[in-house]
């Protein structure tokens, strides 16, 4: 049998959540369905031991909770969708059983993940991304007075850097990638948005007296077992730092592989939508991070409009569409601002590895012009995470498309593939 | 199953060992707790989460004898027995 919702939300950060929320207030039945334990998705994932989203950081974080809570939304965490056994329906895993649920509508609001770039020593253990940290952080590492070094590019490394301090750690610096120059207009553009300005001055004043530097990135991290330092370049000379965490990452690139295994049009590394966020598939909208990365108040808006239009209220989305309009003006500027560098490009040594998955190194990529060609011949790209990581790598080291989504989107055990159970009733939890 | 010492914590056995841990921990963090280096890669390197999200895998074990579950994923349960790969 078959779980049948009206609306069927994939994903429960901000997006979902104001999708999920706004569809079932308007009288639809509504499935929320995400991969991880609780709601929140990463910005608003919850700290260990509590239930529901991280409220702390503002944002509208407990607004949202609450009227997902007040309203009939049928949550599913846990659940991974990993195909689309037949039009208008999904397939999920959730530990060892499976099941499908089929939708008139499907919104989906699958964020964001980290651009990772390869450079010596970054598979070390204890390398991981700005968000990563914060959500080992949050699942229970404890960093009291570990030694942590934040870099890479994009407006997280701020907020991660100073969460780290109020967790304990002693952030050493901040490297930011993108110059000075590039960064000023981009802080500029702000002042006509108290509500950002204010948020960055509490950054500033929570990372007070860590060394901020712009222009400034990685090129090597050594170690034995973990990393215990690593070489940044600093305004064009080198240093050592030593340290326990090097937290890294390359700003942010959308989640578009469900989108695109549905056959959605997907437009330079997005997520193609009109202005109700429908996309290119009739009855599948998709909302926040996969449409252009711009962050929360973008992703509420766009959950929003998405979760009105699927209820059959297009009319009721006008002056959202409106508020969008400048949301999606932030984006554009926070492209530019942290536009990467082209040093980038030249970190990685010859024995550097890329595809982490299967160990291919930087030099078994030369000479390979496309990524199916890199693909078949050796095998980057044909792990477990399937291309996500090396793929937004080697779209920046080579301008590959690495854009070859066929299902199971995701590992699958062979039993899930073949024969989806009921679902687990007591694992379908009503929202409370 | 083992009963938790304390109502706050769960007791776990990576890799065999019994580990007490507080509730709420996710089990890559679990991992990481125990000072284990977590995954081997194919070519016998060590690695560690790199995402901490669901994307990379790499912070796969096994879990209740289910292989290549990604433990930033998933909460610490009583009893849970986990096997680094």
């Amino acid at each position: 049998m078959t779980q049948h919702f009206q609306t069927l939300v994939v994903g429960s950060g901000p997006a979902g959540i104001a999708a999920a929320t706004v569809a079932a207030e308007y009288g639809s039945r509504v499935g929320l369905i995400d991969d991880n334990p609780d709601i929140g998705g990463q910005i608003w994932r919850a700290q260990r031991g509590k239930s529901g989203p991280d409220i702390s950081h503002g944002g509208g974080a407990e607004r949202w909770s609450k009227r997902l809570f007040a309203s009939s939304v049928t949550r599913l965490q846990g659940w991974s969708v990993f195909d689309q056994p037949s039009p208008y329906t999904l397939r999920a895993e959730r530990q060892n059983i499976a099941a499908d649920f089929s939708y008139d509508q499907l919104i989906l609001a699958t964020g964001a993940r980290e651009r990772f770039l390869p450079f010596p020593g970054w598979t070390l253990p204890n390398v991981m991304g700005v968000g990563a940290i914060q959500a080992m952080v949050k699942g229970g590492l404890p960093v009291q007075g570990k030694r942590i070094v934040v870099a890479g590019s994009g407006p997280l490394l701020l907020a991660v850097a100073a969460a780290l301090r109020a967790a304990g750690a002693v952030v050493v610096c901040i490297a930011e990638q993108a110059s000075i120059k590039s960064l000023t207009p981009f802080a500029l553009s702000l002042v006509r948005d108290p509500a950002k300005i204010l948020q960055g001055l509490r950054y500033r004043a929570s990372t007070f007296g860590v060394p901020f530097h712009t222009g400034s990135w990685p090129v090597a991290a050594t170690g034995k077992d973990r990393i215990s330092s690593v070489t940044l370049s600093i305004h064009g000379s080198l240093q050592e730092i030593p340290c326990d965490y090097l937290a890294c990452g390359f700003h942010l690139v959308s989640n578009i592989e469900l989108a695109s295994m549905l056959g959605c049009r997907i437009d330079q590394g997005i997520v193609a939508v009109d202005e109700l966020q429908r996309t290119s598939i009739p009855g599948i909208f998709c909302a926040g991070e996969p449409t252009g990365i711009g962050g929360l108040e973008k992703s509420l808006l766009e959950g929003e409009i998405a979760g009105l239009a699927s209820a059959g209220h297009p009319e009721k989305t006008r002056s959202l569409i409106t508020q969008h309009q400048a949301a999606a003006r932030f984006a554009v500027k926070l492209d530019h601002a942290f536009a990467l560098r082209p040093e980038l490009k030249n970190l990685s040594q010859n024995d550097t590895i890329v595809c982490r998955c299967e160990d291919v190194s930087f030099a078994a990529l030369q000479g390979h012009t496309s990524w199916r060609s890199a693909k078949l011949h050796t095998r980057c790209g044909m792990g477990p995470c399937q291309g996500r990581i090396c793929g937004s790598a080697t779209e920046v080291l080579f301008g590959w498309n690495a854009s070859s989504v066929r299902p199971p989107v995701l590992p699958s055990l062979i039993s899930s593939l073949i024969s989806p159970t009921d679902g687990n009733p007591s694992s379908l939890q009503k929202a409370k | 199953m083992p009963k938790p010492i304390r109502p706050d914590s769960v007791q776990i056995t990576i890799d065999g060992e019994p580990r007490t841990i507080e509730a709420g921990t996710t089990v890559a963090v679990a991992i990481a707790v125990a000072g284990l280096p977590g995954r081997t890669s194919v070519s016998g390197q060590p690695r560690g989460p790199l995402c901490a999200m669901g994307i990379c895998f790499e912070c796969r074990a096994t879990v209740n004898g289910i292989a290549h579950r990604r433990t930033c994923q998933i909460v610490c349960e009583p009893g849970m027995d986990i096997l680094t790969q």
